[in-house]
């Protein structure tokens, strides 16, 4: 079952460039504990890549390696012509911004975000731009005079970041940095590091067990599970063509339907349509959002209706959310424009091509 | 929650400990300080500072005042440069052998101080072990003098038995150091030197300062090692104070003595605990 990934080398603004980062065949395991199995990914240069898992993925882990905190138990990292892995930390073009910040307590937010050019015996008055330039840019000006322990954990984690981007290191990694930030500081947080990430043009490897909050900022997502990659892409074609079962119910809500496919023919319960598929079972996810409610006996050519009876109908503001039974007793979830009032018998429509053929997820130990 | 009567009498017992075991023997320590022996070998309770005079010139005084304060800055220095190094590799680097060799440092704690106090006589003594030893490989003719009855022992046997109470402290400060500092540390390019000089050293200093306090202390009052160990050359101030008190019966000497000391201790323990503050990061 190794990862076959599809590389997408684009940038945010969809130019090619060249890669940064290469991990060759990664693995790791603590004593039997296998974390991670033949990991394969590259990083472009300017690229914003989101690892995203559910605790226990592996995640922090292959974090954790590529900062040099963990030796792999198999595989290389590469950093351009360089080979990363056999390099201790301190030699690496690489910061990270800790999950918990890790800042020092004993040093004032200025002498935390000077320490990298300090231990690195950088020109004093060359520092002192770089930090106030630094703490400048994250708008932690104010309190360069603080010592940690005096902030609120919204602006620790800026000075974690400072501290880490005055560096100018070519990669930055952060371990789900916003994670201790509360909801709306987590939004608003979200969207100054995507801003930030572009204005400064480093490669950032973020990770989290955020599925959203992975949408809002990656150029790509590495969907982690088990210590293997499910699905490497953009956003949006993880969530339009999920890969497996798994990432398409990972990421978004979705319908999995178990189809028997006979003679070119999908079927699942009373739905059915054309495919060009050998035959057999196969697994396939529709997005509640592609399945719509039509007006009875209005069929469009081309489109999979089903009659169905409404089960339950949830309202959520801008859509609502139904569990239509149809017949033989497939339930399907829908998500429609949030409409007039209680719903009772309705006909279902989706097209065929928004049903899609997913692989299934094995349970893995 | 608690009445006031149960407060009050959950509070009365160690109150009236504190008060009959502490506080009134210092006020009579206090008193005695001030009075002073007659011919008739009577304490005579006339209030002057003859005492404090005779402490300041009388040469033997002060001096062995000031010799006992050297002694104890010796074995504070040699705690700290065994203890550090020690609880450095064991919070650091000792892994899963951590507990065993903590307990190592523990286990000479649990045997009286008499034994090993004892077990120096022995291994420094003229027919000791050292000696025997010395002699027995012809590095010396004669046991060398020097090993006991002399600052010398009293400086090692002290720095052995207090090392363990210079060492918790600094060992309880390490392991309250993030391991995540030192992976940023790494992180932002510092090599472990430089991590060691600006991260963990500056960390663990509130328990280097109380490890020193405690050596320093404990071994300015001691008065068995050098009893045992010292001879003429090795005696510290509590000496003094025992045989003011004893064979000398000069109690208000003693006193005075004694209360010197314990403004000294007091002043240290309340300037260590300033600096600790200073250093420590809440």
């Amino acid at each position: 079952m190794s990862s076959t990934t599809q590389i997408l080398m684009t940038s945010a603004t969809g130019r090619a460039t060249g890669t940064l980062l290469s991990i060759r065949n990664v693995a790791k395991q603590f004593g039997k504990n296998v974390v991670l199995r033949d990991i394969s990914l590259k990083v472009a240069e300017g690229e914003f890549l989101t690892i995203l898992g559910e605790s226990g993925s592996g995640k922090t882990t292959l974090l954790r390696i590529i900062a040099g905190f963990e030796n792999a138990s198999a595989g290389e990292v590469w950093m351009g012509e360089e080979r990363l892995d056999s390099q201790p930390p301190y030699r690496r073009r690489v910061n990270t911004v800790f999950q918990s910040y890790a800042l020092f307590p004993h040093l004032t937010v200025q002498q935390n975000v000077a320490y990298g050019l300090r231990v690195a015996r950088k020109p004093e008055p060359e520092i002192a731009a770089r930090v106030s330039e630094a703490l400048d840019k994250v708008k932690m000006s104010a309190h360069a005079k603080s010592k940690p322990s005096e902030i609120s954990g919204g602006q620790q984690q800026r000075v974690a970041l400072a501290r880490a981007l005055v560096n100018r290191p070519r990669l930055l990694l952060l371990d789900e940095p916003l994670s201790a930030l509360d909801a709306n500081l987590r939004r608003q947080m979200q969207v100054e590091l995507k801003s930030l990430q572009r204005e400064v043009g480093i490669s950032f490897i973020f990770v989290t067990h955020d599925q959203e909050e992975a949408m809002v900022m990656s150029d790509r997502i590495a969907l982690l599970r088990s210590g293997e990659l499910e699905q490497v892409a953009t956003p949006r074609e993880i969530y339009g063509r999920p890969a497996t079962a798994y990432a398409a119910q990972f990421i978004g809500h979705t319908n999995l339907l178990k189809c028997e496919i006979r003679a070119g023919l999908v079927r699942c319960g009373s739905l059915a349509w054309p495919a060009n598929l050998p035959d057999g079972v196969a697994l396939f996810s529709l997005r509640p959002e592609n399945i719509r409610v039509a007006a009875p006996d209005a069929a469009l050519a081309g489109r999979v209706c089903a009659p169905g009876k409404v089960l339950q109908q949830a309202f959520q503001g801008a859509t609502e959310l139904l569990r239509v039974e149809c017949k033989n007793g497939l339930v399907l979830v829908v998500r429609t424009p949030a409409g007039a009032g209680a719903l009772d018998n309705v006909e279902l429509e989706f097209s065929p091509d928004d049903a899609v053929l997913v692989r299934e997820s094995p349970e893995r130990i | 929650m608690f009445s006031r009567a149960y407060k009050a009498a959950i509070s009365l017992p160690p109150l009236l400990w504190v008060a009959s075991f502490l506080l009134l023997p210092y006020l009579l320590m206090f008193c005695y300080s001030f009075w002073s022996v007659s011919a008739a070998q009577t304490i005579v309770h006339s209030w002057n500072f003859a005492n404090y005079r005779q402490l300041l010139w009388v040469d033997v005084y002060w001096q062995t005042l000031l010799r006992s304060m050297w002694i104890a800055a010796r074995v504070t220095f040699f705690s700290l440069l065994l203890s550090f190094p020690l609880a450095y590799f064991l919070s650091f680097y000792a892994g899963a052998r951590k507990d065993l060799l903590y307990q190592f440092v523990i286990i000479p704690l649990w045997v009286s101080y008499l034994v090993r106090a004892y077990a120096w006589k022995t291994i420094l003594g003229s027919e000791g072990v050292l000696n025997t030893l010395l002699q027995y490989v012809h590095l010396t003719k004669h046991p060398l003098e020097f090993l006991l009855y002399s600052p010398f022992a009293v400086v090692l046997t002290l720095t052995h038995i207090y090392t363990p109470f210079a060492f918790l402290p600094i060992y309880a400060a390490m392991e309250h150091i993030p391991r995540n500092l030192v992976e940023a540390s790494h992180d932002l390019g510092a090599t472990p030197a430089q991590t060691f000089w600006k991260v963990i050293f500056p960390l663990s200093v509130p328990g280097v300062l109380a490890g020193a306090t405690f050596a320093f202390v404990l071994s300015l009052g001691d008065f068995l090692a050098p009893l045992l160990l010292g001879g003429p050359s090795g005696i510290m101030i509590s000496n003094i104070v025992v045989s003011l008190f004893g064979a000398a019966y000069n109690w208000p000497l003693g006193a005075a003595i004694s209360l010197c000391m314990l403004v000294l201790v007091v002043s240290l323990l309340f300037f260590s605990e300033r600096l600790e503050k200073k250093w420590s990061i809440s």
